[in-house]
Order: C-alpha cells, then structure tokens, then sequence
C-alpha cells in the first residue's frame, strides 16, 4: 500500500474545483443517520425536555426548584467526579502516548503497549461489578496492601465512595484516550522528534512541547467523548455508591423507581445537558480556532 | 526497525553499566501498572469459583463450581442472555455501519451546510442522561409493537453507538488522502466505483475500529436494555446487575466473565487492526 508508487495528478487541487458536488447529495447520504437520532433520540428527549417543565397540567419551574432543593450537592458532586477524571484521563493518556512514542527502551514499549488497553473492552456494567470487589474492605487491593505489610487490618477502608467512582471511570476511560493519542502521536514526523533530540531536548520536553500540541485535537476529542460517556453511565454509580451524595444518574433512576417521579427526573436529565453541552461548546471553540 | 533501536539502545546501556538500572524505575511502574490492571479481574476471577468468603478472610474460604451449575441451569437463563447480547451487538454493528458509512463519507468529503452542527447532532444520545429519555422511547415502541424485540433493542442501540459509528467514520475517510479518490476519478472511474476501489479500502481498518466500538458498546448498554428490552428479551447487563443488587457476587462474577469473554476476543482483532495500521505507515 505504498502512497508513494500513486500517480499523482497535475491539477489535482483544478479538478477537485470542477468536481465539487452539491450539498444536496452530501445532506442526501447524511439523512438517514440523522433520522436515526432525531426520531429515537430527539423527540423523546423534547418530550422529556418538556416533561421537566409540566408541573400539575401547566408549566413552570417547579421541578428544578425541587431538584435544586434536593440535590445541588449531587450535581456538584457529578461534576467534580467527571472533571476530576476527565483530568485525571487526560493526564494518563499523555504520559501513556508519550512512552509508547519516544520511549527507547523496544520491550518496555512492548509490555506497556500489551498492558494498558485490557480496561477498554471491559464493559462499564463489568468494571462496576469487578471493582466493586476489588476495592470493599476485603477486596484483593486491602489484602495485598496488609500482605506487602503497608497497612494493618484494621486501617482497611473500603474505597466505595467518590474515590470508587473515579478510580473507575479513569480504570475503564484512560486506554480509550491513550490509543487515540497514541495514534495521533505515530503520525507527528519521525524528523522533527529526531531533530530535537538531537539538539539535546529531554523527552519530557519534545512531549510537552512538540508532540501534545501536535495532538492537541484528538486528544480534546477523545476527552469530550468520554466526559460525555462518564455523565451519562448509571451502572458504575449504582454498584459502586449508591448512597447520598451520589451522581446524578443515579437520582434520576432512584425519582423514577422510588417515586414515579418523571418532573424531577426529566428536570435532573437537563442539568446534565447542560453541562455536556458546555463541554462540547469548548471543544468546538478551540476547533474553531484552530481552523481560523 | 525493532532491531535497529535494540542495536543503538543496546550500544548505549551495556558499556556503562553491564545491566541496565532503568529497568528498576519501568519494573515498578510497569508492575504497579499490571497490579492495578489484573488486579481487578484477578479478584472477580476468584468470585466465580469461591463457595464462600467474607470479611476479614484475605482468600475464599471455600472453592467450587456449584454457582456455575446454578447460572448454567435451565432456570438461570444465561445461555439465552448471552445468545441475545450477541445477536443484538451484530445487528447493532450491521446497521450503524450501513447509517454511518455514507455519513461518514459526506462529512468528510462532501460540501455540507451546517457540518459542525451535525456533527454534534451524533452526540447527542451520548451527551445526555439515556434513563428519561428511554422511558419515552420505550413508550413510543410499546405503540408500535417494538418494546420487547430484539429490532427495538437495536434500534435503541444503534442509536447510541452511531456517535462512534458516524465520528470515526469520518476520520477514517478524512485521513484518506483526497487526491488518490481524483486520480482514480480522472482516468475514468465513477464516483462509486473509485469510492468503492479506492476510499473504501483505505479507510477499513479505521472502520473496523468504529465497528469494534459499536459492538462493545451495545455489549455494555444497561439502560436501553432495562426499559426496552426486559423483561421479554433478557440479556447478560440485566442479568449481572440484578444478580449484583441482591449481593449474589458469584453469579454476578460468572456473568461479568462471560460478559467479559467476546470483549476479549475483539482485543485480539484490535491487535490485528493496529499491526495493518502501522504496517500502512511503513510504506510512507
């Protein structure tokens, strides 16, 4: 598959002119995607949209004067949890990324490029049962902590709570954003980390400073990609702490289970939009002004 | 080029020191990186076969089978959960490839008002919490017939996966290189054609990766499955997180194993996709 061998055509940039086609074929093509996600997805997220809003017959903002009684500390709680992971995410698929591009050691990066994308093809509902054992009082992290003699049994603590939920999203989100970095890192040219490292810059600094840049899109995709997955899991919440505070998914399966309650629970759902779509908001900002 | 860097690092290492002392910092990191990894499934691989165990016991106080047999049994309904889950997931795969393939190409390619808009429009069922909105779908279907059916669980799944299906798409054809479409084109080829022999092609191993997200991603798909799918078409998620909440370890363990499995596989076909991919940037 050598691009090399290609025939390049002269003119190609003239050729592509006259070949525009029109934006009536490329709606055409994209339509019955997006008929998929405005009919399964859309109209019932308006209906759920106005459902937060239906208060006794009419409208008004009672709902979210309830969900803000109840529960401003879960949704702060919420997003402390996905910011701090979606950081935390970030931080690991660098360093991850970085190794397996400068790292000069061939079976170190083997190893590491055989060991850390295991979590990603482990399903969020499994990584919820599994680290719901692994990290209880008796879970295998306590016992091999007491075993290598680092902690007594009795300072044993369970790490089900906000910690529970980071450590999973992270555990299950990290080799997702690492092997979209890492791919968009292969591609950065061979020359100009050679040249640099010939100048005597440390890798930390060709990483900091020539490739993350470089990579700077995918990886802000990747990051929103998985901001918006971790608002949206209800599984690892449920399993790994249910209890008060607790994430919003959680709230809403409790208000619509326990209460029947879909004016709350629909009005929850638009918080979390809200905050999704300020994140997508500041990735298409950057986008923009990246193309500018 | 394996050799070639085992050669200079070699050559850099060995005449210092005899032993290469960098391997103290990378065994620990790596180590640590493995124990943080396998540690986990280690621990559920032990909750499938302990008979017993509980705090402050470090091990199962007894080994055995017996809850296998019991997930196993007629009544357990695995087999029938794990033949759902799969057959949905495919479905899934066929019909957000066949939605995102033509997306993908026109958001890449084609002139398209309002790209960036309806780029986003993909994120949509992943930006937003799915449970109201699954209830509402959920509605929708009973009055069509689909709620219960495996077409409505795909339909729900799809939905949710062509975020993936629809985004990598595109940066597989976007990394496509245009002019290689042209030059085809300009000796003769239809746009069809020179999209089929040319882009196509080049773009499969970025579109198997899109598939392999979709799958898993069905394969992982609680909510949808819980308001649409149960309890007339049950599948391995409901079976594990109904097992987990009445603090039935051992059958939620079997059930995350088996979950676990055909995630497994796929690994070993992203391993093959990524050895194309580099092998494509050789010839570079």
């Amino acid at each position: 598959m050598s691009l090399i061998g290609h025939p390049i055509v002269p003119g190609g940039r003239f050729s592509r002119k006259t070949d525009m086609p029109t934006p009536a074929l490329g709606l055409l093509l994209v339509l019955p995607a997006l008929a998929v996600i405005l009919l399964l997805f859309v109209v019932p997220l308006a209906a759920s949209v106005a459902g937060a809003f239906e208060v006794g017959g009419g409208f008004g903002f009672g709902n979210f004067i309830k969900t803000f009684e109840l529960y401003t500390s879960d949704i702060l709680f919420t997003l402390m949890i996905v910011s701090l992971s979606t950081a935390i995410i970030g931080a690991l698929a660098i360093a991850i990324g970085g190794y397996l591009t400068l790292g000069e050691n061939p079976r170190a990066v083997a190893l590491l490029r055989w060991l850390y994308r295991w979590p990603m093809f482990v399903p969020f509902i499994v990584v919820g049962q599994v680290l719901r054992t692994f990290l209880a009082k008796n879970g295998l992290m306590n016992n091999v902590l007491i075993g290598a003699g680092l902690i007594t049994p009795m300072d044993a603590t369970s790490f089900l709570d906000w910690r529970g939920i980071v450590i999973a999203f992270v555990w299950k989100q990290t080799p997702f954003v690492a092997l979209l970095v890492a791919g968009a890192m292969a591609s950065v040219d061979r020359g100009t980390l050679e040249a640099a490292r010939n100048l005597g810059a440390s890798r930390v600094r060709i990483l900091l400073e020539i490739l993350v840049p470089q990579v700077a899109g995918t990886l802000m995709v990747a990051l929103v990609l998985s901001f918006v997955t971790m608002m949206s899991v209800l599984s690892v919440p449920l399993m790994i702490n249910a209890q008060s505070p607790t994430m919003i998914t959680a709230d809403i399966a409790f208000r619509i289970n326990a209460y029947g309650d879909y004016g709350v629970a629909n009005a929850l759902g638009v918080v979390s939009l809200i905050a999704s779509a300020g994140v997508a908001w500041l990735y298409l900002r950057h986008s923009v002004k990246e193309r500018a | 080029m394996m050799a070639q860097i085992d050669v200079t690092s070699a050559s850099q290492d060995r005449p210092a020191m005899g032993v290469d002392l960098w391997w103290i910092p990378r065994g620990l990191v790596l180590g640590l990186l493995a124990f943080v990894i396998f540690g986990p499934l280690a621990n559920l691989l032990l909750w499938t076969v302990a008979e017993r165990w509980y705090f402050p016991h470090a091990l199962p106080i007894d080994y055995g089978f017996s809850y296998w047999g019991r997930v196993f049994a007629p009544r357990g309904n695995a087999t029938e959960a794990l033949a759902n889950s799969l057959t949905v997931a495919g479905l899934t795969v066929v019909v957000s490839l066949a939605l995102a393939i033509p997306a993908g190409y026109a958001l890449a390619r084609l002139r398209l008002p309002f790209r960036a808009v309806i780029l986003i429009a993909f994120l949509i069922p992943q930006a937003f919490p799915n449970l109201t909105v699954y209830v509402n779908v959920a509605r929708l279907f009973y009055q069509l017939g689909l709620n219960g059916t495996i077409p409505g669980v795909v339909l729900v799944h799809v939905t949710h996966g062509l975020v993936y299906a629809v985004w990598i798409a595109t940066a597989a054809f976007s990394a496509v290189d245009a002019e290689l479409e042209e030059a085809a084109r300009s000796i003769g080829a239809g746009a069809l054609r020179a999209f089929l022999d040319v882009t196509l092609p080049l773009a499969a191993p970025g579109l198997l990766a899109s598939a392999i997200f979709v799958f898993l991603e069905s394969l992982d798909e609680f909510t949808g499955s819980y308001f649409v799918g149960a309890p007339d078409v049950n599948m391995l998620p409901l079976l594990l997180y109904t097992a987990g909440a009445g603090g039935n370890y051992q059958v939620a363990s079997i059930t995350a194993l088996l979950l676990l499995v055909p995630s497994i596989g796929f690994m070993l076909v992203v391993e093959r996709f990524l050895k194309s991919d580099v092998l494509s940037k050789v010839g570079r």
